[in-house]
């Protein structure tokens, strides 16, 4: 399991920095290094971009996970080239983004869109298997997440779009619910199907701000 | 009665319904509604007003069913989750009530992906088969989703989709028993053109009893050009159009009129397969052939009631 990420266009991350003149980047050694979107040789990458652009880049870090407190040291190791910068670009996850701005006065932008916690399913390649609702459907779809892996979040089994197994929305798309009709079959447990499941309540996914939690 | 509506007193009498389609513009003008309303009046017992069809932005479904029932056409008002949560779609449905409005279509809604406004956020609070069942609560019950009562009476007939042609296929009559079980009162499917695999459906459906607990409407989309067709062939999702239809449209001297004729074969064909009690003629833009077919296929004089 990681976090997804992909960079956001040069030109969107140029009007970020705007007029900062010198910049600070930062990777992250764990998500976006496995990503290729924010390790040593993609922060050297936006070095030279944002050099050839004209800006100066006072230094750079790849610190090992972002998301860490320990960021919070790496930036106090490194406050000589920080304090010199007017900006930081983070290429980190949106984690990242917001641990480094919890230790730093200066402004932080990201360069890289957080896209999803990803599962990977042969090598390189990551999907989004679940989506944090917080009222877990598992139990009852063969273990694969509709609300995720269907494009209307169907629970009562597959719309009028699926053919050949396939999602109306795309021929890449496998149907979520062809999926979980063939575990189900090969299960021996498609009366399950039969049954109509009510509505949910989304009130345990992002509908009441930031959600937290004390674990004792 | 459950609403009272023509398309009910048709199909509870145990009569062959016939509906029509009449989808909003894309734009505040009346006179659209109106025109189409004169073109179906005659020659349907109630007009499907569609709600954002294939997710292209039009005046609403409620808007265009107000003004379908102004020119005495019964108007069943589609519904669709995609964009709206379950407290909007409750609202419209009250405010739909009381301006006259006794028919309701539950659908999911095609993805936005496939409209003008792709980059949208799609809702989905509940699904079809939710709706459905909110929809009999609210009349059976009076009572909203979250269990309050609603004041003042809430007359509703109901209806939903199905999809023949789509796959799992074996689940296809399961989903609809399931749309029965949360109160459909009728169906009308996608549009018809392999008539043995619908048959098959049926057959299915009728096996299982359900013929006898909804009254279901074979749907059919009369094709206007050739080019429709391989279009409907190769891009519409959850239609089946077979090849021998493109070639029958392709070599057609009036491609307009062999397009109505395979829309009266198609209702001849479908009129006699055991639990069909009616027919949604789903003519796009293309309102006046329905007077036409439905003469031809022998469903005139209308009104029968």
């Amino acid at each position: 399991m990681i976090t997804i990420t992909e960079q956001k266009p040069i030109e969107e991350i140029m009007q970020s920095l705007g007029t900062a003149k010198k910049v600070y980047l930062v990777g992250c050694g764990t998500c976006s290094t496995i990503c290729h979107t924010g390790g040593k040789s993609e922060v050297l990458d936006m070095k030279e971009k944002l050099e050839a652009a004209g800006k100066k880049v006072t230094g750079w870090m790849v610190v090992p996970t972002a998301c860490d407190e320990l960021t919070k040291y790496a930036l106090e190791e490194q406050a000589g080239e920080v304090k010199k910068a007017d900006a930081i670009l983070a290429m980190t996850c949106a984690f990242g983004v917001q641990t480094l701005a919890m230790f730093t006065d200066k402004p932080v932008y990201p360069a890289l869109n957080t896209l999803f916690v990803g599962k990977e399913e042969a090598p390189g390649q990551f999907i989004e298997v679940c989506m944090q609702c917080g009222n877990c459907v598992l139990a009852t779809t063969a273990g694969i997440c509709p609300l995720v892996r269907c494009a209307k979040g169907l629970l009562n089994g597959p719309c009028g779009g699926s053919v050949e197994g396939k999602c109306e929305v795309s021929p890449d798309i496998p149907c979520a619910w062809q999926l979980i009709y063939d575990r189900l079959a090969a299960l021996g447990k498609l009366d399950e199907l039969e049954e109509i499941v009510p509505l949910r309540d989304w009130s345990t996914s992002r509908e009441g701000g930031p959600r937290r939690i004390t674990i004792e | 009665m459950k609403a009272g509506t023509n398309l009910e007193k048709i199909l509870e009498s145990g009569k062959f319904a016939v509906t029509a389609e009449a989808g909003p513009p894309k734009g505040t003008s009346p006179a659209v509604m109106l025109k189409k309303g004169e073109a179906l009046r005659n020659c349907c017992d109630a007009a499907n007003v569609t709600d954002n069809q294939t997710a292209i932005v039009r005046m609403s479904s409620l808007a265009g069913s107000v003004l379908l029932k102004q020119q005495n056409v019964d108007p069943v008002m589609q519904i669709v989750c995609r964009d709206r949560n379950r407290l909007a779609i409750q609202s419209d449905v009250l405010g739909a009530i009381a301006l006259g409005v006794g028919n309701f279509l539950c659908l999911s809604g095609d993805h936005q992906k496939f409209g003008n406004h792709p980059t949208a956020k799609s809702v989905f609070d509940i699904d079809s088969i939710q709706l459905i069942q909110t929809l009999k609560n609210m009349r059976d019950e009076k009572k909203f989703i979250c269990g309050e009562y609603i004041s003042g009476e809430v007359p509703m007939y109901i209806g939903a989709a199905a999809n023949p042609y789509a796959d799992p296929f074996e689940f296809r009559v399961t989903r609809l028993a399931k749309k029965v079980k949360a109160g459909a009162d009728f169906i009308q499917t996608q549009a018809v053109y392999d008539v043995a695999k619908f048959a098959k459906w049926m057959e299915m459906a009728v096996d299982r009893g359900l013929d006898k607990k909804t009254h279901i409407l074979a749907g059919v989309i009369p094709i206007r050009s050739a080019g429709m067709a391989r279009y409907m062939r190769d891009y519409v999702s959850g239609v089946s159009v077979p090849d021998e239809v493109v070639t029958r449209m392709e070599q057609a001297a009036n491609a307009k009129e062999e397009g109505a004729t395979i829309a009266v074969e198609l209702i001849e064909q479908v009129k006699e397969i055991p639990g069909v009690h009616g027919v949604h003629i789903m003519a796009v833009s293309w309102e006046d052939i329905v007077s036409e077919i439905a003469k031809r296929a022998g469903l005139l004089p209308r009104p029968i009631l």
